[in-house]
């Protein structure tokens, strides 16, 4: 499915640009995405070294058992392949609290250590598990109180009602999650990707 | 915001402190894995990058967007978001291109400003949380998910146009 897109999206790319006799674009694309690619990548490789630092500090000292207990209940109904005790649990609601509190670059790594906890769970097969798909479902869907890349945008924009957006976003995130959740759990028995 | 996090950071330190956890060789076992994994994530960032800037290069998003303008117009929704509504589940920070552009252009508090503000914060970039999060493990069949994120995706941009008719208008 991700490869037809992706070759889709290329072919079209590639024969508008022939036929705007643009043929240099490909090039100029990829320069600039291999350049983007790497900054990004060498970015996020920071900022992943230090929240995962971080948080092998919170797993040494059994801080992220004691808080995925607390939220157990919730994250068990969301994920009942997992077993009710297991880490993954625990770097999960990390990762949603960090991205329910808009702190997106905190979310991403807890997200990453999330998944490798799945995968050691489900034996490394290289297909989604049904608990990586209901993360990635719900990490897609991204719900967000506090979008603070947003509002501060809107100030620097010179805004009247910078949280005017607030309400009807939190309603509309939550609409969005509702349907990832309810979709993934139709979805889930189809053997097929796409 | 930012204060939470530097309170979070000291609260997670001085718990590991108290439980007696060796805090130093923690944190650098840790970061080691976040530097491996960060590198790792490159070539999927290169793979997901190149046709967002090969489209935006060419101006063919913006002439995707000029010719559905009108029948968008019919169902309320302004033209001007629709560049964003493409590039959304694509890549963030080219949305966040876009919506500085709208808000720049028609006004953060115009009815085009409001509804970007609200694509923009209502739901992640799906291609990137799939590509980042599976890349990282090896997980090369994504089953039924990339189909029910980007359903998701459609339902936030039908329930973003109504909220807002129903809470600001």
């Amino acid at each position: 499915m991700l490869s037809k897109i992706w070759l889709g999206m290329i072919l079209i790319g590639g024969a508008y640009g022939i036929l705007k006799g643009e043929g240099s674009a490909v090039l100029q694309a990829a320069i600039a995405a291999g350049e983007a690619a790497v900054k990004n990548g060498l970015q996020l490789a920071g900022i992943l070294a230090f929240w995962l630092g971080v948080m092998e500090v919170a797993q040494r000292s059994g801080l992220v058992e004691k808080m995925a207990k607390a939220c157990r209940p919730l994250l068990v109904k969301l994920f009942p392949s997992l077993p009710p005790d297991h880490p993954a649990l625990g770097s999960i609601l990390l990762n949603l609290t960090a991205n329910f509190l808009g702190m997106g670059n905190a979310a991403t790594p807890f997200g990453l250590k999330a998944m490798e906890q799945m995968d050691q769970l489900a034996g490394h097969t290289g297909t989604a598990s049904d608990a990586m798909c209901t993360f990635l479902a719900l990490n897609a869907a991204g719900l967000t109180i506090i979008p603070t890349t947003v509002l501060g945008l809107r100030l620097a924009q010179g805004s009247q009602w910078p949280a005017a957006f607030l309400l009807p976003m939190v309603l509309t995130g939550l609409t969005g999650t509702i349907a990832a959740l309810i979709i993934d759990r139709l979805l889930r028995r189809s053997k097929k990707g796409w | 915001m930012d204060n939470g996090i530097t309170l979070l950071l000291c609260f997670i330190l001085l718990f590991g402190y108290y439980r007696k956890v060796d805090l130093y060789d923690s944190f650098v076992t840790g970061a080691a894995q976040g530097i491996k994994s960060g590198l790792g994530l490159i070539p999927y960032l290169l793979a997901i990058l190149f046709p967002v800037y090969l489209w935006q290069g060419l101006g063919l998003t913006g002439a995707i967007c000029d010719k559905l303008a009108p029948w968008l117009a019919f169902i309320g929704l302004p033209g001007e978001v629709l560049p964003l509504m493409i590039m959304r589940p694509l890549s963030g920070s080219a949305s966040l291109g876009i919506l500085t552009d709208i808000f720049s252009r028609q006004g953060p508090d115009s009815p085009a400003g409001l509804l970007a503000s609200i694509y923009q914060g209502g739901t992640d970039t799906t291609f990137f949380v799939l590509t980042v999060y599976c890349g990282s493990v090896g997980v090369k069949n994504y089953r039924h998910t990339l189909k029910a994120c980007l359903t998701a995706d459609f339902v936030v941009y039908g329930a973003g146009l109504f909220w807002l008719a129903l809470l600001l208008k």
